[in-house]
């Protein structure tokens, strides 16, 4: 631990160091940076030269080295239109993440404490389940009455089918010991479930939202390629790239690319940070 | 109500275990795992319940904890019915409070907020009240310093310690421990005993103490029963007329050897039945 260490250093005076000597010191930090950077070098003198030691380098040499992308990312950044798809996406990303976590979560809490519930609906659940998010778009532009409602839909189930299977798997897993020991000191079921069953089920519920997440990020891109730029439900990152590709900017394809790894992190980022937030007793592990 | 009122108070707490029958049925596949058990308790006693693995001991505790129905038999605390072939599944009570094998303190809470659960859910002190008396009982336990930290930040003793505490908090007329330091190493064991012989004589509370280990039994216990295999039934109970405060100057002496070989003897023979038909336990 850094306490200690201070406190070998300035020989039992626990020393207080500065902002900057703390993040001097960050090494997880410094090798995040490093990583980075040099992942950046090699893809720029990967695409520079199309020859290594006289072997040709697959795939990346036929990609744009990093500083035209970033030429064309500065070349974007003022345009509002790029912001537009930041925007675009993320909302559709949040709304079908948040409806699936609101139906996802008490659904999966039902299934596991009750067990009729559970023998009725699961059945049916586990047939729908294995049934990919895409497959569903033909029905669901079909049903609804705007595509901008079918890729909501379809964004939603995506997280859906997730977010219940592990908040059901997590909440079944609950020691009993734990159930026993609150209904011994006469914990009723509600205090039960809300006291025992809802943080017992925290980690999975974060687990089931961290990959929902995900599942979330790769049906909007895809939705949004698919769907075009039609005067509704168009736009968004997904269709940024597509936009680039049919107007042959390469730099531009790999600029979208990153702005959704972006986005993919700083989604993910969130969740951690929640997860954290809502969960003090994990942070040790 | 202080601790030291607590041990002024008339004694409560006498189980009588009669007739007891416990048949599991999954499937169709009976499993016979008490079978005709009987055991009288006295009010403020620590009797210790020896025997092989998957010998029925749990069976027994879960039955007394309300945890599981008996099959025939039945069941009283202090001359009331806990159970019986009528009403076959004991209600679950905080006057008898569980400490499990694995340890089951809740991980999201901290200590105190674990020892306040019981009063807190029963409604019998406030929310701030609860935790006072947590931090108090705590501190008494020798665990003040950790009453915010949450059990996975502690060691397994402190944590069994704590569990202890938050069983006692609810003044049960009896504490049902299964197994509670098994998976500890001799030294911290030792600490545990005497952390456990310091809260008994503070509060008298009865206890029924499963263990495997025959020194811990004789070491705690004014009696050790010995179970025979599967169906379980008492086989032998040693009495340990050693007097109380017992420290472990203990362990060395000659009266407690014997005491100790007399039960190894009986159990011995149960367990090489047990090994031999192949016993296993559910964890
Ligand atoms: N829920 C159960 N269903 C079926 N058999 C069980 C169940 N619980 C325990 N048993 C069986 O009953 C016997 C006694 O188990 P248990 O009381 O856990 O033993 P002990 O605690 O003495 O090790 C064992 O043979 C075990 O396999
Ligand atoms: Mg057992």
């Amino acid at each position: 631990m850094t306490a200690v260490s201070d406190m070998v250093q300035g020989a039992g005076v626990v020393r207080k160091r500065t902002r900057l000597q703390r993040l001097k010191d960050n090494r997880k930090l410094w090798r995040g940076i490093a990583a980075v950077v040099i992942a950046l070098v090699f893809w720029e003198v990967g695409s520079r030269w199309d020859q290594w030691f006289g072997f040709t380098l697959p795939f990346i040499g036929l990609i744009p080295p990093p500083t035209d992308v970033a030429v064309a990312w500065m070349s974007v950044l003022p345009q509002p239109g790029y912001w537009e798809s930041w925007y675009l996406s993320f909302k559709r990303v949040l709304a079908g993440f948040l409806v699936a976590q609101l139906v996802g979560i008490p659904l999966g809490l039902a299934l596991a404490v009750n067990r009729y519930f559970r023998e009725f609906f699961f059945p049916v659940f586990e047939i729908l389940r294995p049934i990919p998010p895409l497959a569903w778009v033909p029905a669901s532009l079909i049903f609804w009455p705007t595509n901008e409602m079918s890729i909501a839909f379809v964004t939603f189930l995506g997280a859906f089918f997730t977010i219940v299977i592990n908040v059901l798997g997590g909440a079944r897993t609950i020691d009993i010991s734990l159930l026993r020991a609150a209904q011994s000191m006469g914990a009723t079921q509600w205090d039960m479930f809300w006291k025992i069953v809802l943080p017992g089920t925290l980690p999975s519920i974060f687990t089931g939202a961290a990959v929902g997440m995900g599942i979330t990020w790769e049906v909007v891109l895809a939705a949004e390629m698919i769907s075009g730029g039609g005067t509704q439900g168009g736009g968004g990152l997904g269709f940024f790239i597509w936009n680039s590709y049919m107007g042959g900017s390469l730099p531009h394809i790999v600029v979208g690319m990153i702005s959704i790894g972006i986005a993919g992190y700083v989604s993910s980022s969130a969740i951690r940070w929640l997860g954290d937030w809502a969960m003090p007793w994990r942070r040790l592990f | 109500m202080s601790t030291a009122e607590m041990s002024t108070t008339a004694r409560t707490g006498a189980i009588s275990i009669r007739n007891v029958t416990k048949i599991y049925d999954p499937e169709g596949v009976n499993v016979l795992a008490v079978d005709d058990c009987s055991l009288e308790i006295g009010a403020g006693e620590v009797c210790m319940i020896v025997g092989p693995s998957g010998c029925g001991k749990t069976t027994l505790l879960n039955a007394i904890a309300g945890f599981h129905s008996l099959t025939f038999g039945e069941i009283r605390l202090d001359g009331e019915v806990l159970c019986d072939e009528r009403r076959p599944l004991a209600s679950q009570g905080a006057d008898r409070v569980v400490v499990f094998q694995n340890g089951a303190l809740f991980p999201w809470k901290t200590l105190g907020d674990n020892v306040a659960y019981g009063p807190m859910v029963q409604g019998t002190l406030s929310k701030a009240e609860a935790r006072e008396k947590a931090r108090h009982m705590l501190a008494e336990a020798g665990l003040g310093d950790v009453a915010e930290k949450y059990p996975g930040e502690v060691s397994s003793g402190m944590a069994r310690r704590a569990e202890i505490v938050r069983a006692l908090i609810n003044d049960p007329k009896v504490l049902l421990l299964d197994e509670p330091y098994r998976a500890m190493d001799a030294l911290t064991k030792s600490i545990m005993h005497e952390a456990l012989l310091e809260m008994y004589d503070r509060t008298k509370v009865t206890i029924f103490f499963i263990t495997h280990d025959l020194e811990e039994a004789i070491f705690l216990g004014d009696r050790a029963v010995v179970m025979t295999t599967r169906p379980c039934r008492v086989k032998t109970i040693v009495n340990v007329d050693i007097p109380r405060p017992r420290d472990y100057h203990l362990l060395s002496s000659e009266e407690f050897r014997v005491l100790v070989e007399e039960a190894k003897d009986a159990v011995h023979e149960e367990a090489l039945k047990a090994f031999e038909a192949g016993e296993r336990e559910l964890a």
